[in-house]
């Protein structure tokens, strides 16, 4: 049985950012996630939004913790590659009463920490977003949003915190959890069918001192398995339409709605890929539903209209949702209990606080640490960097330069975000390599773009079965259990010639 | 420096390398991202193609091998393996016309950027994705654009699935139907959401109606359902709004979804050149001779409108590249005066080409152009400037059918400045005793 210092239970962007900020000190730590790959929860369905930060009610958790993670993001980003650019964010009101919302905003900003922030007239608002309706009459502006890939953002984190010796291991799903004579014992269990990492040793029962419960919609059980009851999970889910690129110029900043009920309401944002992400609704369901509705993606339709009226909706590519793992406290959980810590209902702004809470959580570690006389001291080295090839983003010099060194770059496999066999292979290369498709999507950019893998798709599943050395009929689209492919040609040889038919030539 | 360059090895550009090189441009090159030439073409295992242009019966991979075959006895070049990454204007000049700069990656030329006089645009086109249509539900694994399904069962010798529903009934849908069934799977339904398919009528009946594949016109899909792979689909009926109408679902126990619904002109380098797109076609306008808004830059195939037949896509395709010749080569006048505008009416969605030069056309244009509903019999009537200048007469106009005319110079020589095709239905009326 291994034992170890610290386990984050949980792989998402929350438990990423932990795992990141526990490795820069000289600690044993295990990351345990139930599914095949990191970030395949909320954390790969969201708006890509680092916050500037003044939505928060002053003085909680989500408004000191987002200022100050949307401030590290910026410098992290950079550090390990991660798609990021500061657009800023307008918050629009179409009413004098909807104008009071902007004003208690600004003071909320102000009391937060927010910086670059200005109420402008419906004009002066248009001037710098044209497409913005008619009926916009006052506008906040806070220059300091930034938009970010989110699942990139927890990727990188992961990546980093492995090569500084934290252990990740896959598809392992806690499924006991008990403390004994000081130490938590972890019992997960590996699911039926699931490819496993190569070095992966099939181990099941773990040791460690402290255990971090990131765990997402999953957190309030985890947390209940061993302490009193504390916080009730409210899932809540956001739709989404990802419009193509051609549509990606409609707004330049992130749009908001003065928001009058729960949650910031439905916005109209590029993100950092060139699109136009619009949504998300917010509605009450049980459990992870991602599923999407008639009835939701109408009502966010409609709403985006409100604020950019001339969005194109015949140009969209994908539908999605997410479901946020809000709690019925108006905060995030994090609570250290002895040597146990809740990192749990980390719901929106929880992707531009992800950092701080990893501070936060090692912060909450340093006095167990320091309650519990354990050494607790950074490391001598870490390694703090990640550089990827993005070959469309390289100029003609580049280009030629690398596939000179790797003819790989010169083979485009996806041809609407023009992604190379050399990038697909880099991936497999890195800390955490894909088992899925959709995780060489998140790794590379491959079917994100407007024939969304129709063309790519079956060339990635023959690379995907190569590079993992599995039949082409085990690829996956995503989860285990999700294969592309029902079986090869030879299964008809079991099947009786259709009735009827005409004699085919 | 190239006369031409061809960016796609499929039929559009094998058809525009042969003609352009019979006109007698010799530096012409072909640049393909495929392992091979023949484009969408190598997957379409069934017959049917050729009747038309080859007055004969055949599969998709020999109609390819015929284009093929006629372009390696000539002296074009062709890259394999190659993606042209942009299309440039320069401000260079080489005998008088602009010269075009086209950066490309392949494993074997590596990155280069190729100069040429002429370009023909024949990359094809794609399919509309899920998100297109947008169908609520679930997000498994199972859901395959009909063409990336017909890739897997054809090329890469695998099935997608067992039990299939399929939404919309254009022809790659309707061809998968039958070729899925033929390989062992149940095709429980195709599900049209118009209340007419958009696929050819020869399709309906040999793919669907001789395996007893139930076609449901004026439904679609209203939810997928299953976590991991496609456990089931909902389909509704719709009404004449074209919404669902509630209370109408059916649900199907299947594991795959086969998407045929619509096809999109692939013009990112297109647009990425600052050529003109026509909204209504997704392709660019092009005037009589296939040439784009920018000069020497000619588009032909699925990657200006929609075919649904690839002797269409040779025909027209050989005319580009025809035309390319003579750009080059300086057969015909350039051309000062404003074009004739082609327009669609009542009844006709679209019309290729938008833009006529009448002192270019030598005897007669034909007009391309769909129907936006289903015709029994109309008449395809052309004015300009409110003077009706030429009528003729159709029987069963279809969408899914692509229509033609033929414009004489003297019918054109009465157009002035714009060119108006409506379609006239003709409500028969019984002859009384």
């Amino acid at each position: 049985m291994e034992t170890f210092d610290v386990a984050v239970i949980g792989c998402g962007v929350s438990g990423a950012a932990i795992a990141y900020e526990l490795s820069k000190y000289d600690l044993r730590t295990v990351i345990l996630e139930k599914e095949n790959d990191v970030a395949t929860g909320a954390t790969k369905a969201n708006s890509g939004i680092m916050h500037a930060g003044f939505d928060p009610k002053p003085g909680s958790l989500m408004a000191r913790l987002n200022v100050r993670g949307s401030a590290l993001a910026r410098e992290v980003c950079r550090k390990l590659d991660v798609p990021y650019k500061e657009c800023g964010a307008m918050v629009v009101a179409f009413s004098e009463e909807e104008k009071e919302i902007l004003e208690r905003l600004y003071r909320q900003g102000e009391e937060n920490g927010v910086k670059n922030q200005e109420i402008l007239t419906g004009e002066e608002a248009r001037k710098m977003e044209p497409n913005l309706s008619e009926e916009v009459i006052w506008a906040l502006l806070e220059n300091d949003s930034a938009i970010v890939s989110p699942w990139e953002f927890a990727l990188a984190l992961a990546e980093t915190a492995v090569k500084n010796g934290a252990k990740l291991l896959l598809n392992r799903e806690v499924v006991g959890l008990k403390e004994e004579t000081g130490t938590w014992q972890i019992e997960t269990k590996i699911a039926e069918g699931a490819l496993l990492q190569k070095d992966d040793t099939k181990e099941t029962s773990f040791t460690a001192k402290v255990v971090i419960n990131a765990a997402g919609l999953n957190a309030e059980f985890l947390h209940d398995a061993v302490l009193p009851h504390r916080f009730k999970t409210r899932p809540k889910r956001g739709q989404y339409y990802l419009l193509d690129k051609i549509e990606g110029t409609r707004v330049s900043r992130t749009i908001f709605q003065a928001p009058t009920g729960r949650g910031k309401g439905v916005l109209v944002s590029p993100t950092v890929h060139g699109n136009l992400i619009v949504g998300p609704n917010s509605e009450d369901v049980i459990g992870n539903d991602t599923a999407t509705s008639w009835d939701g993606l109408d009502k966010v339709n409609e709403a985006a209209k409100k604020s950019v009226p001339s969005i194109d909706f015949s140009q969209n590519i994908r539908n999605f949702s997410g479901v946020r793992a809000r709690t019925d406290e108006d905060d995030f959980v994090l609570e250290r209990h002895g040597s146990y810590i809740d990192a749990a209902g980390i719901c929106s702004p929880g992707l531009s606080s992800a950092l701080a809470i990893g501070e936060y959580v090692t912060e909450l570690f340093a006095q167990w640490a320091e309650e519990t006389k354990t050494a607790f001291a950074k490391k001598e080295t870490f390694i703090d960097e990640r550089k990827k090839v993005r070959f469309k983003e390289l100029n003609a010099e580049e280009k030629e330069a690398l596939i000179q060194k790797d003819p790989a770059y010169a083979h485009v496999v996806c041809r609407c975000e023009t992604i190379t066999e050399g990038e697909i292979r880099d991936a497999f290369d890195t800390p955490i390599p894909p088992v899925s498709l959709d995780g060489i999507k998140r790794r590379t950019g491959t079917g994100m773009g407007r024939c969304q893998g129709g063309f790519c798709g079956p060339q990635i599943a023959q690379i995907l079965a190569k590079e993992l050395d599995i039949p082409e009929t085990k690829v996956l689209q995503e989860l285990t259990g999700s294969e592309i492919l029902t079986g090869g040609m030879a299964d008809r040889a079991q099947q009786e010639t259709p009735e009827g038919g005409r004699e085919y030539v | 420096m190239y006369d031409l360059i061809i960016i796609g090895g499929g039929p559009a550009g094998l058809a525009a390398a042969k003609a352009a090189w019979d006109k007698g441009l010799t530096k012409i090159l072909i640049v393909e991202r495929n392992w091979e030439l023949g484009g969408i073409l190598n997957q379409c295992i069934h017959n049917g193609f050729g009747l038309h242009h080859f007055k004969e019966e055949l599969t998709g991979p020999e109609y390819a091998a015929r284009y093929i075959d006629e372009v390696e006895k000539t002296g074009v070049e062709v890259r394999l393996d190659t993606m042209v990454l942009d299309i440039r204007q320069t401000e260079r000049k080489e005998d008088g016309l602009p010269v075009y700069e086209i950066p490309m990656a392949g494993k074997e030329c590596g990155y280069t950027c190729e100069l040429t006089k002429s370009v023909v645009l024949a990359m094809g086109c794609r399919e509309r994705p899920r998100g297109g249509v947008v169908i609520p539900g679930t997000r498994p694994a199972g859901v395959f654009t009909a063409g990336a399904a017909q890739r897997y069962v054809n090329i890469d010798g695998y099935m997608p699935g067992k039990r299939v529903v399929i939404l919309g009934s254009g022809d790659i849908g309707l061809i998968m139907a039958r070729r899925m069934t033929l390989e062992g799977a149940k095709v429980l339904a195709c599900v049209e959401l118009m209340p007419y398919s958009s696929g050819l009528n020869r399709n309906i009946v040999q793919c669907l109606n001789d395996y007893d594949i139930p076609l449901y016109l004026s439904h679609t899909v209203t939810e997928i359902r299953g976590e991991k792979r496609v456990e089931q689909v909902v389909v509704s009926e719709v009404g004449p709004d074209r919404k669902p109408i509630p209370g109408t679902e059916m649900v199907f126990d299947c594991d795959t979804l086969l998407l045929s619904v619509g096809l999109i002109p692939e013009n990112e380098l297109t647009q990425g050149a600052g050529i003109e797109i026509d909204r209504r076609t997704k392709g660019a306008f092009v005037y009589e001779n296939m040439e784009t808004s920018l000069p020497g830059i000619f588009a032909c195939g699925n990657v200006c409108h929609v075919h649904d037949l690839v002797d269409f896509v040779s025909d027209e395709s050989e005319r580009a590249g025809a035309s390319a010749a003579d750009y080059v080569l300086k057969k015909k006048a350039v051309s000062e005066a404003a074009p004739v505008v082609t327009k669609n009416g009542d009844g006709a969605t679209y019309i290729v080409p938008q833009r006529i030069r009448p002192e270019n056309v030598e005897k007669f244009v034909k007009l391309f152009f769909r129907v936006g509903r289903i015709f029994p019999k109309a008449d395809i009537v052309l004015t300009s400037a409110g003077n009706e200048i030429a009528r003729f007469h159709k029987k069963f106009l279809a969408p899914g059918e692509m229509q033609n005319i033929v414009v004489t110079k003297e019918v054109l020589s009465k157009a002035t400045e714009e060119l108006l095709l409506t379609v006239e239905e003709i409500v028969e009326t019984e002859v009384g005793a």
